[in-house]
Protein backbone atom coordinates (compact mmCIF):
# COMPACT_ATOMS: atom_id res chain seq x y z
CA UNK A 1 0.00 0.00 0.00
CA UNK A 2 1.55 3.24 -1.15
CA UNK A 3 0.46 6.18 0.99
CA UNK A 4 -1.60 8.94 -0.63
CA UNK A 5 0.53 12.12 -0.87
CA UNK A 6 0.20 14.59 1.99
CA UNK A 7 -1.78 17.63 0.79
CA UNK A 8 -2.27 19.21 4.22
CA UNK A 9 -0.15 22.22 3.16
CA UNK A 10 -2.76 23.33 0.59
CA UNK A 11 -5.17 26.00 1.82
CA UNK A 12 -8.93 25.98 1.14
CA UNK A 13 -8.26 28.88 -1.21
CA UNK A 14 -5.67 26.81 -3.10
CA UNK A 15 -8.22 24.03 -3.48
CA UNK A 16 -10.83 26.48 -4.73
CA UNK A 17 -8.52 27.78 -7.47
CA UNK A 18 -6.65 24.62 -8.40
CA UNK A 19 -8.35 21.36 -7.78
CA UNK A 20 -9.20 19.42 -4.72
CA UNK A 21 -8.79 15.70 -5.26
CA UNK A 22 -11.28 14.94 -2.51
CA UNK A 23 -13.68 17.75 -3.34
CA UNK A 24 -14.82 16.86 -6.84
CA UNK A 25 -16.90 13.87 -5.77
CA UNK A 26 -18.41 11.99 -7.44
CA UNK A 27 -15.56 12.65 -9.89
CA UNK A 28 -12.96 10.97 -7.70
CA UNK A 29 -10.70 10.82 -10.71
CA UNK A 30 -7.41 11.64 -8.99
CA UNK A 31 -7.82 8.72 -6.60
CA UNK A 32 -8.72 6.35 -9.43
CA UNK A 33 -5.55 7.39 -11.26
CA UNK A 34 -3.54 6.74 -8.08
CA UNK A 35 -5.20 3.31 -7.80
CA UNK A 36 -4.36 2.56 -11.44
CA UNK A 37 -0.71 3.50 -10.91
CA UNK A 38 -0.56 1.46 -7.74
CA UNK A 39 -1.92 -1.54 -9.64
CA UNK A 40 0.93 -1.16 -12.14
CA UNK A 41 3.53 -0.24 -9.49
CA UNK A 42 5.62 -3.40 -9.77
CA UNK A 43 5.87 -3.10 -13.57
CA UNK A 44 6.70 0.60 -13.30
CA UNK A 45 9.53 -0.01 -10.83
CA UNK A 46 11.11 -2.61 -13.13
CA UNK A 47 11.14 -0.38 -16.19
CA UNK A 48 13.84 2.16 -15.24
CA UNK A 49 11.61 5.08 -16.16
CA UNK A 50 13.74 8.23 -16.38
CA UNK A 51 11.52 11.02 -17.66
CA UNK A 52 7.98 11.44 -16.31
CA UNK A 53 5.61 14.09 -17.61
CA UNK A 54 2.27 15.01 -16.08
CA UNK A 55 -0.01 17.26 -18.11
CA UNK A 56 -2.32 19.41 -15.98
CA UNK A 57 -0.69 18.53 -12.68
CA UNK A 58 -3.08 20.64 -10.56
CA UNK A 59 -2.26 19.98 -6.91
CA UNK A 60 0.75 17.81 -7.87
CA UNK A 61 -0.77 14.85 -6.04
CA UNK A 62 -0.43 12.32 -8.89
CA UNK A 63 3.21 13.11 -9.72
CA UNK A 64 4.12 13.02 -6.02
CA UNK A 65 2.50 9.58 -5.84
CA UNK A 66 4.40 8.40 -8.91
CA UNK A 67 7.57 9.73 -7.28
CA UNK A 68 6.90 7.62 -4.20
CA UNK A 69 6.57 4.54 -6.44
CA UNK A 70 9.68 5.14 -8.53
CA UNK A 71 11.86 6.88 -5.93
CA UNK A 72 12.61 10.57 -5.64
CA UNK A 73 16.14 10.37 -7.09
CA UNK A 74 15.44 7.78 -9.80
CA UNK A 75 13.52 9.88 -12.33
CA UNK A 76 12.85 13.41 -13.52
CA UNK A 77 9.33 14.61 -12.74
CA UNK A 78 8.12 17.33 -15.13
CA UNK A 79 4.68 18.82 -14.45
CA UNK A 80 2.82 21.28 -16.65
CA UNK A 81 -0.36 23.24 -16.00
CA UNK A 82 -1.85 26.35 -17.63
CA UNK A 83 -2.91 27.60 -14.19
CA UNK A 84 -0.07 29.51 -12.46
CA UNK A 85 -1.59 28.75 -9.12
CA UNK A 86 -1.54 25.02 -9.90
CA UNK A 87 2.20 25.22 -10.64
CA UNK A 88 2.76 26.83 -7.23
CA UNK A 89 0.71 24.07 -5.53
CA UNK A 90 2.59 21.38 -7.48
CA UNK A 91 5.93 22.76 -6.27
CA UNK A 92 4.65 22.89 -2.68
CA UNK A 93 3.29 19.33 -2.85
CA UNK A 94 6.65 18.12 -4.14
CA UNK A 95 8.41 19.80 -1.24
CA UNK A 96 5.92 18.51 1.33
CA UNK A 97 6.32 14.93 0.09
CA UNK A 98 10.07 15.12 -0.59
CA UNK A 99 9.68 14.41 -4.31
CA UNK A 100 11.41 17.00 -6.53
CA UNK A 101 8.57 18.02 -8.87
CA UNK A 102 9.45 20.46 -11.67
CA UNK A 103 6.42 22.60 -12.53
CA UNK A 104 6.25 24.56 -15.79
CA UNK A 105 3.33 26.88 -16.48
CA UNK A 106 2.30 26.19 -20.09
CA UNK A 107 -0.34 24.64 -22.31
CA UNK A 108 -0.07 20.82 -22.55
CA UNK A 109 3.55 19.87 -23.40
CA UNK A 110 4.21 23.22 -25.20
CA UNK A 111 7.90 24.15 -24.77
CA UNK A 112 8.93 20.55 -23.96
CA UNK A 113 7.59 18.94 -27.15
CA UNK A 114 10.58 19.41 -29.43
CA UNK A 115 13.28 18.40 -26.92
CA UNK A 116 11.32 15.46 -25.53
CA UNK A 117 10.76 13.76 -28.89
CA UNK A 118 10.66 9.98 -28.24
CA UNK A 119 12.08 10.62 -24.77
CA UNK A 120 9.23 10.46 -22.27
CA UNK A 121 8.91 7.17 -20.41
CA UNK A 122 5.61 7.90 -18.71
CA UNK A 123 2.94 10.50 -19.41
CA UNK A 124 0.03 11.11 -17.05
CA UNK A 125 -3.02 13.13 -18.06
CA UNK A 126 -6.20 13.70 -16.08
CA UNK A 127 -7.76 16.05 -18.63
CA UNK A 128 -10.80 18.33 -18.51
CA UNK A 129 -13.19 15.59 -19.69
CA UNK A 130 -16.65 16.88 -18.78
CA UNK A 131 -18.73 17.51 -21.92
CA UNK A 132 -19.62 21.21 -22.23
CA UNK A 133 -20.23 23.49 -25.16
CA UNK A 134 -17.18 24.61 -27.11
CA UNK A 135 -17.23 28.21 -25.91
CA UNK A 136 -17.31 27.23 -22.25
CA UNK A 137 -14.28 24.94 -22.66
CA UNK A 138 -12.40 27.45 -24.76
CA UNK A 139 -13.02 30.28 -22.28
CA UNK A 140 -12.00 28.05 -19.37
CA UNK A 141 -8.66 27.31 -21.04
CA UNK A 142 -8.11 30.99 -21.84
CA UNK A 143 -8.59 32.21 -18.29
CA UNK A 144 -6.64 29.20 -16.96
CA UNK A 145 -8.59 28.84 -13.72
CA UNK A 146 -10.41 26.00 -11.99
CA UNK A 147 -12.96 25.46 -14.79
CA UNK A 148 -10.03 24.64 -17.09
CA UNK A 149 -9.54 21.47 -15.06
CA UNK A 150 -12.93 20.04 -16.03
CA UNK A 151 -14.67 21.85 -18.94
CA UNK A 152 -13.92 19.62 -21.93
CA UNK A 153 -16.06 20.96 -24.80
CA UNK A 154 -17.68 18.64 -27.35
CA UNK A 155 -17.77 15.05 -25.99
CA UNK A 156 -15.43 16.34 -23.25
CA UNK A 157 -12.61 15.72 -25.74
CA UNK A 158 -11.55 19.12 -27.11
CA UNK A 159 -8.49 19.56 -24.89
CA UNK A 160 -7.68 15.83 -24.79
CA UNK A 161 -7.72 15.58 -28.58
CA UNK A 162 -5.22 18.42 -28.91
CA UNK A 163 -2.83 16.44 -26.71
CA UNK A 164 -3.46 12.95 -28.14
CA UNK A 165 -1.92 14.08 -31.43
CA UNK A 166 1.34 14.69 -29.55
CA UNK A 167 1.57 11.47 -27.56
CA UNK A 168 3.15 9.35 -30.29
CA UNK A 169 5.93 11.91 -30.72
CA UNK A 170 6.68 12.19 -27.01
CA UNK A 171 6.71 8.55 -25.88
CA UNK A 172 10.02 6.68 -25.76
CA UNK A 173 10.21 3.15 -27.20
CA UNK A 174 9.04 1.58 -23.97
CA UNK A 175 7.02 4.61 -22.89
CA UNK A 176 3.50 4.45 -21.52
CA UNK A 177 0.67 6.94 -21.32
CA UNK A 178 -2.07 6.98 -18.68
CA UNK A 179 -5.29 8.85 -19.47
CA UNK A 180 -8.40 9.45 -17.38
CA UNK A 181 -11.59 9.20 -19.44
CA UNK A 182 -15.35 9.00 -19.01
CA UNK A 183 -17.54 6.56 -20.93
CA UNK A 184 -19.09 9.68 -22.54
CA UNK A 185 -15.70 10.53 -24.08
CA UNK A 186 -16.17 7.50 -26.38
CA UNK A 187 -13.37 5.29 -25.11
CA UNK A 188 -13.47 2.76 -28.01
CA UNK A 189 -12.94 5.66 -30.41
CA UNK A 190 -9.99 7.04 -28.41
CA UNK A 191 -8.35 3.60 -28.33
CA UNK A 192 -8.90 3.03 -32.03
CA UNK A 193 -7.51 6.44 -32.93
CA UNK A 194 -4.33 5.87 -30.90
CA UNK A 195 -3.89 2.43 -32.47
CA UNK A 196 -4.33 3.62 -36.04
CA UNK A 197 -2.43 6.93 -35.71
CA UNK A 198 0.51 5.87 -33.53
CA UNK A 199 0.35 2.08 -33.29
CA UNK A 200 -0.25 2.38 -29.55
CA UNK A 201 -1.94 -0.55 -27.86
CA UNK A 202 -4.22 0.15 -24.94
CA UNK A 203 -5.90 -1.41 -21.97
CA UNK A 204 -8.37 -0.29 -19.36
CA UNK A 205 -6.31 -0.52 -16.16
CA UNK A 206 -9.17 0.16 -13.79
CA UNK A 207 -12.67 1.59 -13.91
CA UNK A 208 -15.13 2.81 -11.32
CA UNK A 209 -18.67 4.09 -11.23
CA UNK A 210 -18.93 7.60 -9.83
CA UNK A 211 -22.52 8.75 -9.61
CA UNK A 212 -23.98 8.54 -13.12
CA UNK A 213 -20.56 8.35 -14.76
CA UNK A 214 -18.05 5.57 -15.19
CA UNK A 215 -14.46 6.73 -14.90
CA UNK A 216 -11.70 4.78 -16.65
CA UNK A 217 -7.93 4.79 -16.49
CA UNK A 218 -6.52 3.90 -19.90
CA UNK A 219 -2.93 2.83 -20.47
CA UNK A 220 -1.30 3.12 -23.90
CA UNK A 221 2.01 1.42 -24.85
CA UNK A 222 3.94 0.91 -28.06
CA UNK A 223 3.85 -2.86 -27.90
CA UNK A 224 2.09 -5.57 -25.95
CA UNK A 225 5.42 -7.05 -24.86
CA UNK A 226 6.02 -4.13 -22.54
CA UNK A 227 3.00 -4.69 -20.38
CA UNK B 1 12.47 25.33 -9.41
CA UNK B 2 14.15 25.63 -12.76
CA UNK B 3 17.07 23.26 -12.55
CA UNK B 4 19.51 22.95 -15.42
CA UNK B 5 18.14 19.50 -16.25
CA UNK B 6 14.74 21.09 -16.92
CA UNK B 7 16.25 24.05 -18.78
CA UNK B 8 17.98 21.56 -21.12
CA UNK B 9 14.55 20.24 -22.18
CA UNK B 10 12.85 23.58 -22.88
CA UNK B 11 12.73 25.28 -26.28
CA UNK B 12 10.93 28.39 -27.48
CA UNK B 13 7.46 27.42 -28.77
CA UNK B 14 6.26 30.68 -30.24
CA UNK B 15 4.41 30.17 -33.54
CA UNK B 16 6.90 30.00 -36.41
CA UNK B 17 9.97 29.99 -34.14
CA UNK B 18 11.37 26.60 -35.11
CA UNK B 19 15.11 27.04 -35.62
CA UNK B 20 17.82 28.34 -33.30
CA UNK B 21 15.09 28.30 -30.60
CA UNK B 22 17.20 26.26 -28.13
CA UNK B 23 18.82 26.61 -25.64
CA UNK B 24 17.07 29.52 -24.00
CA UNK B 25 19.44 32.10 -22.53
CA UNK B 26 19.22 32.92 -18.83
CA UNK B 27 18.87 36.60 -17.94
CA UNK B 28 19.07 38.40 -14.58
CA UNK B 29 18.97 35.15 -12.64
CA UNK B 30 18.95 34.55 -8.92
CA UNK B 31 20.33 31.17 -7.92
CA UNK B 32 19.78 28.91 -4.93
CA UNK B 33 21.75 25.77 -4.20
CA UNK B 34 19.76 22.87 -2.75
CA UNK B 35 21.32 19.55 -1.96
CA UNK B 36 19.79 16.56 -3.75
CA UNK B 37 20.32 12.83 -3.34
CA UNK B 38 23.08 11.62 -5.70
CA UNK B 39 22.06 8.76 -7.99
CA UNK B 40 24.95 7.95 -10.36
CA UNK B 41 22.78 5.59 -12.45
CA UNK B 42 20.22 8.30 -13.08
CA UNK B 43 22.88 10.81 -14.16
CA UNK B 44 24.53 8.24 -16.46
CA UNK B 45 21.26 7.24 -18.11
CA UNK B 46 19.80 10.70 -18.52
CA UNK B 47 22.89 12.13 -20.26
CA UNK B 48 22.10 10.73 -23.74
CA UNK B 49 18.78 12.62 -23.63
CA UNK B 50 20.48 15.95 -22.89
CA UNK B 51 22.54 18.30 -25.04
CA UNK B 52 26.02 18.62 -23.60
CA UNK B 53 26.93 21.95 -25.20
CA UNK B 54 23.67 23.56 -24.04
CA UNK B 55 24.31 22.29 -20.52
CA UNK B 56 27.87 23.64 -20.42
CA UNK B 57 26.67 27.07 -21.65
CA UNK B 58 23.76 27.19 -19.21
CA UNK B 59 26.08 26.26 -16.34
CA UNK B 60 28.43 29.11 -17.31
CA UNK B 61 25.51 31.54 -17.36
CA UNK B 62 24.72 30.67 -13.76
CA UNK B 63 28.36 30.86 -12.70
CA UNK B 64 29.51 27.24 -12.85
CA UNK B 65 32.45 26.56 -15.15
CA UNK B 66 33.32 23.07 -13.89
CA UNK B 67 32.19 21.06 -16.95
CA UNK B 68 34.56 20.30 -19.85
CA UNK B 69 33.46 21.80 -23.21
CA UNK B 70 33.25 18.37 -24.89
CA UNK B 71 31.41 15.43 -23.38
CA UNK B 72 34.10 13.02 -22.11
CA UNK B 73 33.83 9.45 -23.32
CA UNK B 74 34.56 8.04 -19.90
CA UNK B 75 32.55 9.21 -16.92
CA UNK B 76 34.33 8.82 -13.60
CA UNK B 77 32.71 9.25 -10.22
CA UNK B 78 34.01 12.82 -9.80
CA UNK B 79 32.53 13.91 -13.09
CA UNK B 80 29.20 12.20 -12.33
CA UNK B 81 29.08 14.02 -8.99
CA UNK B 82 29.86 17.30 -10.70
CA UNK B 83 27.15 16.66 -13.29
CA UNK B 84 24.71 15.78 -10.54
CA UNK B 85 25.47 19.11 -8.89
CA UNK B 86 25.06 21.10 -12.10
CA UNK B 87 21.89 19.29 -13.25
CA UNK B 88 20.05 18.79 -9.98
CA UNK B 89 21.29 21.19 -7.30
CA UNK B 90 21.48 24.60 -8.98
CA UNK B 91 18.03 26.19 -8.88
CA UNK B 92 17.16 29.31 -10.81
CA UNK B 93 14.53 30.97 -8.64
CA UNK B 94 14.09 34.36 -10.34
CA UNK B 95 14.95 35.82 -13.73
CA UNK B 96 14.01 34.99 -17.29
CA UNK B 97 14.85 32.71 -20.21
CA UNK B 98 15.24 34.42 -23.59
CA UNK B 99 14.86 32.75 -26.99
CA UNK B 100 18.07 33.18 -29.00
CA UNK B 101 16.00 33.40 -32.20
CA UNK B 102 12.84 35.48 -31.61
CA UNK B 103 13.95 37.05 -28.28
CA UNK B 104 10.72 36.01 -26.55
CA UNK B 105 11.21 36.31 -22.79
CA UNK B 106 9.88 33.61 -20.46
CA UNK B 107 9.86 34.89 -16.88
CA UNK B 108 10.84 32.73 -13.90
CA UNK B 109 9.22 33.64 -10.59
CA UNK B 110 9.49 31.72 -7.31
CA UNK B 111 11.30 29.00 -9.23
CA UNK B 112 8.46 28.48 -11.72
CA UNK B 113 8.88 29.31 -15.41
CA UNK B 114 5.87 30.93 -17.05
CA UNK B 115 5.83 29.67 -20.63
CA UNK B 116 2.25 30.55 -21.53
CA UNK B 117 1.91 32.30 -24.88
CA UNK B 118 -0.48 35.00 -26.03
CA UNK B 119 -3.11 33.87 -28.54
CA UNK B 120 -1.28 35.33 -31.57
CA UNK B 121 1.91 33.48 -30.56
CA UNK B 122 0.34 30.01 -30.45
CA UNK B 123 1.24 27.71 -33.34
Amino acid sequence: MIPTPDLSHLSDDDKLHVYDPAGKLPYCDTFLLLDGLEKDAEQLKKQNLLICLEIGSGSGCVSAFLGSILGSANALYLCTDINTRASICTAATGKQNKIPLNPITCDLSGPLSSRLRHSVDIILFNPPYVPTDHDEASYAQDIAGIAGSWAGGADGMEVTNRFLDNVGNLLSDHGRFYLVALAQNNIPQIRQKMQSSFNLNSEVVIQRRAGRETLHILRFCRSVGNV
Amino acid sequence: MVRLITHNLLACHVKGCTSNNFPLIFQDVQIELQEAEFNPDFVTHILPRLEWGALVDAAKQVGDTSLPPERPEMMDDDLLRQLHHVLMEIHVVEGAMICPNCKHSYPISNGIPNMLLAEHEIG
